[in-house]
């Protein structure tokens, strides 16, 4: 039995055409259930111990799944998880169609205020993904891979209504209430957001602010973000 | 024709080395060694290489076949790594500088091993696994920097190594990841470890004090042998390296990875980093023992490229530092 839904998943994904693939995952589209569909394959890693790659990967897996579910609770906007093949490690999420990544976005504003370069009519994004990322971390979820890649803007509902903000790829999320998790949390995306976006460190000041305001848990946290700052400077470097 | 003779005692081996245009003229090297269970501390480092260091100035020349006068360039590590011994190596190199009547050039020592690799390897533009004891990061080259995209957030991979060979009582000699790489080799059982990878960083700290308290109890209880810890923590520690560089490599769109750093040495991870670019299509660049564990001509190397690019030390500028950040310097020889 086990073999057979194996053999249907593995079927399924050479119907479909191959987006990406990335470190963690070989990301598939297609249509499942009448929707169009992203399929995540999180295939085996050869240069790992079998035992290490399957523990890793179950996990992996389990987290993104269980940590998309309790952002969606929490009314923080995600793909939709239509189905998940534990067997072959496998997410079927929904396409976030008609979107653009905060990423491009970012670039293009950019781009357009120019020749006089201005960040001004970034600040309410950045104050609003603060105030997701203020939600996603009261609820304990730590995304763990926060880039601005990894968030959308799309068109809810017709005409040019404002754009929602959605996270995707929850492939290294876990639950923590830790501080510490948390403040690494911010402090990869501001490794991020910055040498992605030279020179827009105003901005993403604005989106820390707006966590610090939204957040009940923030304080504890943008001190471990500090913290977490300097170690890369206070670090012994022996060797 | 340019010669430059490198000063390298950031840690525990001592090592003096002498290029000519990208040739490798000689690079005689000492290892402070501690007994079993033990680490090296400041004091007695710079002591061991206070004492062996002019002997190992006069190899360096005589197995070049050079003469001071030859020499064009004097340089010497900076930074980063331990104080005393940096200050020993630092002393040295200003005393023959002045006595010589050459410039001095002030090299970070990471950069001095992936300019090595680089001469060595002849690699391109590669994504940098840099992993040694004092020192664990993916270094990629972007505009006169060469950046770190992923590290360490607690202790270098060799660190953790090395502090488990302490807590087995492994020899240090040649060196405690060596032992350890020989053991695993007869390990067999797969024993779970703690797995920490952070975005594009790692943490090793935890793993570390995991496996010190399992190793206790496990081999009291003989529920396994110190060859399989030696075994599972390489597996565990090298798939966390090799999955940061793949990580690294997606995000730059890079095809060739280049190892620096005396882990680097380590075979069973020049295996599994192989098996990741096979998958991606990507081309593997190591080096050996001679170049990857610190070594005095990979800083005259570095030192070449900034001399040669119009960088030199004043007399009053050339301290040492114990933390000296790989992106802090402007890499005036690459465009």
């Amino acid at each position: 039995m086990e073999l057979e839904k194996n053999m249907v998943v593995s079927e399924f994904l050479s119907k479909g055409s191959v987006l990406k693939q990335g470190a963690e995952a070989r990301v598939y589209r297609d249509v499942f259930l009448g929707r169009s569909t992203i399929i995540k394959e999180r295939f085996p890693k050869k240069y790992r111990h079998p035992l290490l790659d399957e523990k890793l990967t179950h996990r992996r897996t389990v987290q993104e799944v269980r940590s998309i579910q309790r952002c969606r609770r929490a009314g923080i906007h995600t793909p939709v998880v239509y189905f998940v093949d534990y067997t072959s490690h496998c997410i079927f999420l929904e396409d976030i169609v008609d979107s653009v990544t905060v990423r491009d976005h970012i670039a293009a504003t950019r781009l357009r205020s120019l020749p006089c370069p201005t960040l001004e009519p970034l600040e309410p994004l950045a104050a609003r993904v603060g105030r997701v990322l203020a939600r996603m971390h009261d609820e304990d979820v730590v995304h763990g891979d926060l880039t601005t890649s990894n968030m959308l803007l799309r068109r809810s509902g017709d005409g040019e209504a404002e754009l929602s903000l959605v996270l995707i790829d929850f492939g290294l999320s876990y639950i923590s209430a830790l501080p510490e998790d948390k403040g690494v949390d911010l402090y990869v995306l501001e490794k991020a957001f910055l040498s992605t976006h030279p020179n827009t460190e105003p901005l993403f000041q604005k989106l820390l602010e707006s966590y610090a305001a939204s957040s009940k848990k923030s304080s504890a946290v943008i001190k471990k973000l500090d913290e977490v700052r300097l170690r890369g400077r206070k670090r012994s470097m022996v060797g | 024709m340019t010669v430059v003779i490198g000063f390298e005692g950031s840690a525990n081996k001592i090592g003096i080395g002498i290029i000519r245009d990208g040739e490798v003229l000689s690079n005689p090297r000492r290892t402070y060694i501690t007994p079993p269970g033990h680490g090296f501390l400041p004091s007695e480092t710079a002591r061991h290489h206070r004492a062996v260091v002019l002997t190992v100035l006069q190899e360096a020349l005589q197995q070049a076949g050079l003469t001071p006068a030859d020499i064009d360039c004097v340089a010497y590590t900076k930074g980063p790594g331990m104080g005393a011994p940096l200050l020993t190596l630092a002393l040295v190199a200003r005393t023959v500088a002045q006595l010589w009547g050459r410039p001095l050039v002030g090299v970070n020592h990471c950069i001095g091993h992936v300019e090595m690799g680089r001469l060595i390897t002849q690699a391109h533009n590669p994504t940098v696994l840099y992993v040694s004891g004092g020192n664990t990061q993916v270094i990629a080259y972007s505009e006169r920097r060469y950046r770190i995209f992923g590290e360490t957030i607690d202790i270098a991979v060799g660190n953790c190594l090395d502090r488990f060979a302490r807590v087995i009582k492994i020899s240090n000699d040649p060196s405690p990841g060596y032992n350890i790489e020989q053991m695993a080799k007869r390990g067999s059982r797969y024993i779970e470890l703690p797995y920490t990878v952070k975005g594009m960083d790692v943490s090793f700290s935890g793993i570390l004090s995991f496996i010190e308290e399992a190793a206790n109890k496990m081999l009291a209880s003989a529920e396994c042998s110190a060859e399989d810890l030696c075994f599972s923590l390489q597996e565990t520690l090298f798939s966390m390296l090799v999955e940061i560089t793949e990580r690294a490599m997606a995000h730059c769109g890079s095809q060739e990875v280049l190892i620096v750093g005396g882990v680097g040495c380590n075979l069973r991870l020049q295996e599994m980093m192989g098996v990741m670019c096979k998958e991606r299509g990507a081309k593997l660049f190591a080096t050996d023992e001679r170049f990857c564990i610190d070594n005095g001509a990979m800083i005259a190397q570095a030192g070449w490229e900034m001399f040669r690019s119009g960088q030199v030390t004043e007399l009053q500028d050339s301290w040492i530092t114990q933390r000296y950040r790989t992106d802090e310097v402007e890499v005036t020889w690459r465009d």
